[in-house]
């Protein structure tokens, strides 16, 4: 991650999109007055979204929007790996492989058949898989969309020749130093902030409604005996104490971020008790 | 006690208090019901304030409801102690700036503001005493805290409806205000008996031109406000710490409660004396300044317990075993104090409701390895399933 340390010249800058809604790369060009002062501290080389100048590669920093849905894709991921010295994914689709990850549990065939006139036309895989399943990934940006400021600040430390970092802890952290109610005690909302990530700002609780974990598990995709994210603790009280029916917490867990491992996990404990 | 003044202000009166404070130039903030709880905010007329309203709560849950009556301060608390207006929950430390030689780095102290706080709790009171001790230690004096701290006046209100979480009595915090206040309130029915606890509340009390207090009248209110002491039925038994909480160190409910326990932080959020801090640097892409902020953090996060190359405490049971025994035990011989008020908040806002006064008996008994150990099973073999 150092690689970056002492540039001669202005760090060239490309954003990529595989299998996504391009939410993410649009919080790039919402940075506002940010974006003039990346546009000076960065060469933005290649971002199809905002300009039709695509230039080749190599890359210092590439952005990857999207997760890896057909295998031109797969093949697609593995040049942009070869030109980028930093390869950063932005958004739960390509840290995750996003809310067209629920495709995992379905029948691809069947839903090319409900949905296109010609389905022999679409290829694609039966999966939605992260980037991290098909090449490394130096830093991960989770959530849906991202939040502008956590972009900013990532691509500031690498300029600086810094480690980035953003914080791991729970949603309810920020939600509490914000002073806003909490809408699971207070209102019983089956809210996912205490097992989700920070980094959005906890917008959800704000306008009084139940975080559904669009930043992933809290402390990342870690895991292992006794560590956070505590799911399971969650999920009973959902269903014990809030009365939610086991499909309902299944679906709280299977969502935006429903392949990452806990959460993945949860759902399939819940599915098992239908 | 150390008031010396006494007055009844007709509860139809209230608003002239707040006038002469605003006279006065405090800002005043009290509660104000909000997405179904009360947060503090200001409040620019009594009719801001929750009239009407009581809160319900019980671990993990809390609920407000609206009765006939036309009780001011029938709600008891939300989430919010007084913490934030001392340590605030973040606060810009210092701009740094880098020069061609070096840096300079500039205290970014906040501006002095005169807040008056109306509503604050026997338990707030306490837990506000305990981070004086904490933040105005001579040797360790935070200018920050302090300069929040000078400009603050509050009026307490003596609690004569318990909660179901309440057990300040059992930590001899309340429910009546002792001192650490400038006026204390207590309502009477349409009345509100008033006693200043400082030289600013004496002050003030004098330009009020109250009506003398009755001697009926101080009678009701204590026998009011040891009504609400008696109904307290949760306590914690604190006799035998800090020792017998270091002598657990290994027991078993310590797996049993951790697997309940989130690891959100929520408990120290709400607690009135919890201070960690942590900082961080927020650098423009230049590299050319940058603010140090001191934010609120938790010693259930993932981050609290790392030092160099290792986390001290990377699983849940580390983090809750560290909470409840600096709460409960370590504190004691750190401050002098315990580090609980009493205020229940830890038990209504945890998510999952999780009890201390519930968990502090179980793990200084003995007897329950039994049935510890089938909760255990039950828990792992919920996880093997997933």
């Amino acid at each position: 991650m150092s690689k970056l340390e002492a540039p001669r010249k202005r760090p060239r800058l490309a954003v990529f999109k595989f299998a996504s809604c391009d939410g993410c790369q649009l919080s790039i060009l919402n940075l506002e007055d940010d974006l003039l002062a990346l546009g000076q501290a960065l060469d933005i080389v290649y971002f199809p979204e905002a300009s039709s100048a695509m230039n080749p590669g190599p890359y210092d920093i590439a952005l990857v929007e999207g997760s890896i849905t057909t295998d031109e894709d797969a093949h697609r991921i593995l040049t942009v790996r070869q030109q980028a010295k930093v390869l950063i994914t932005i958004g739960a689709c390509a840290t995750t492989g996003g809310i067209q990850a629920l495709r995992n549990w379905a029948d691809i065939e069947a839903f090319k058949q409900a949905v296109y006139p010609r389905p022999d036309y679409i290829q694609s895989l039966s999966t939605s898989t992260p980037i991290s399943e098909h090449v490394h990934v130096d830093f991960e940006l989770w959530g849906c969309p991202i939040e502008k400021g956590q972009l900013l600040r990532v691509i500031t430390d690498l300029v600086g020749g810094v480690q980035p970092r953003v914080p791991a802890d729970s949603v309810c952290l920020e939600c509490k130093r914000q002073g806003h109610v909490c809408v699971l005690v207070a209102k019983g909302l089956p809210c996912l902030g205490p097992v989700t990530r920070t980094g959005c700002g906890a917008i959800c609780p704000a306008m009084g409604r139940d975080c559904y974990g669009c930043f992933g598990p809290s402390e990342g995709a870690r895991k292992g005996p006794g560590l956070p994210p505590n799911t399971t603790s969650l999920a009973r009280h959902f269903h014990d104490e809030l009365q939610l029916i086991p499909v309902e917490v299944l679906r709280r867990f299977r969502g935006i971020n429903g392949a990452v491992e806990p959460f993945r996990n949860e759902s399939r404990v819940w599915e098992n008790k239908r | 006690m150390t008031s010396d003044m006494h007055g009844i202000l007709p509860k139809s009166s209230l608003q002239r208090l707040l006038d002469v404070l605003s006279v006065r130039g405090y800002r005043i903030v009290g509660p104000m019901v909000r997405d179904g709880s009360v947060v503090w905010d200001t409040v620019r007329s009594v009719s801001d304030l929750p009239i009407g309203w009581r809160d319900q709560q019980e671990p993990g849950r809390y609920r407000l409801e609206q009765t006939d009556s036309q009780e001011v301060f029938g709600v008891v608390h939300g989430a919010q102690s007084l913490k934030q207006f001392v340590f605030a929950p973040r606060e810009p430390l210092l701009q740094i700036e880098r020069r061609k030689e070096g840096f300079t780095a500039r205290p970014t102290l906040p501006q002095s503001e005169k807040v008056a706080i109306i509503g604050a709790r026997a338990c707030d009171l306490a837990g506000l005493t305990i981070q004086d001790r904490i933040f105005l230690n001579d040797a360790y004096r935070d200018p920050y805290y302090a300069s929040r701290r000078e400009g603050l006046f509050v009026i307490a209100v003596n609690c004569t409806r318990a909660l179901s979480t309440c057990f300040c009595v059992s930590m001899e915090t309340g429910p009546r205000a002792r001192s650490g206040f400038d006026l204390a309130l207590t309502e009477v029915d349409n009345q509100l008996l008033i006693e200043a606890g400082s030289e600013a509340g004496r002050d003030l009390l004098s330009n009020l031109s109250l009506s003398t207090s009755s001697e009926q009248l101080s009678v009701e209110a204590a026998t009011r406000i040891e009504a609400c002491a008696q109904s307290q039925v949760r306590r914690l038994d604190h006799s035998r710490l800090p020792q017998a909480l270091y002598e657990v160190h290994e027991h078993p409910r310590w797996d049993e409660v951790a697997g309940r326990c989130l690891a959100c932080t929520n408990c120290t959020m709400v607690c009135p004396t919890c201070f960690c801090h942590t900082v961080e640097e927020t650098p423009d892409l230049s590299h050319q300044q940058t603010t140090h902020v001191r934010l609120w953090d938790s010693c259930f996060t993932q981050e609290h317990g790392y030092i160099h190359g290792k986390n001290i405490r990377p699983t849940i049971k580390d983090r809750y075993r560290m909470w409840l025994t600096h709460k409960l035990a370590s504190w004691i011989d750190q401050f002098g104090t315990s580090g609980c008020v009493g205020c229940g908040r830890c038990i209504t806002w945890c998510p999952v409701g999780i009890d201390l006064t519930e968990e502090l008996p179980a793990l200084l008994s003995p007897g329950i390895q039994s049935s510890t150990a089938k909760r255990q099973a039950d828990g792992n073999s919920r996880r093997v399933e997933g």
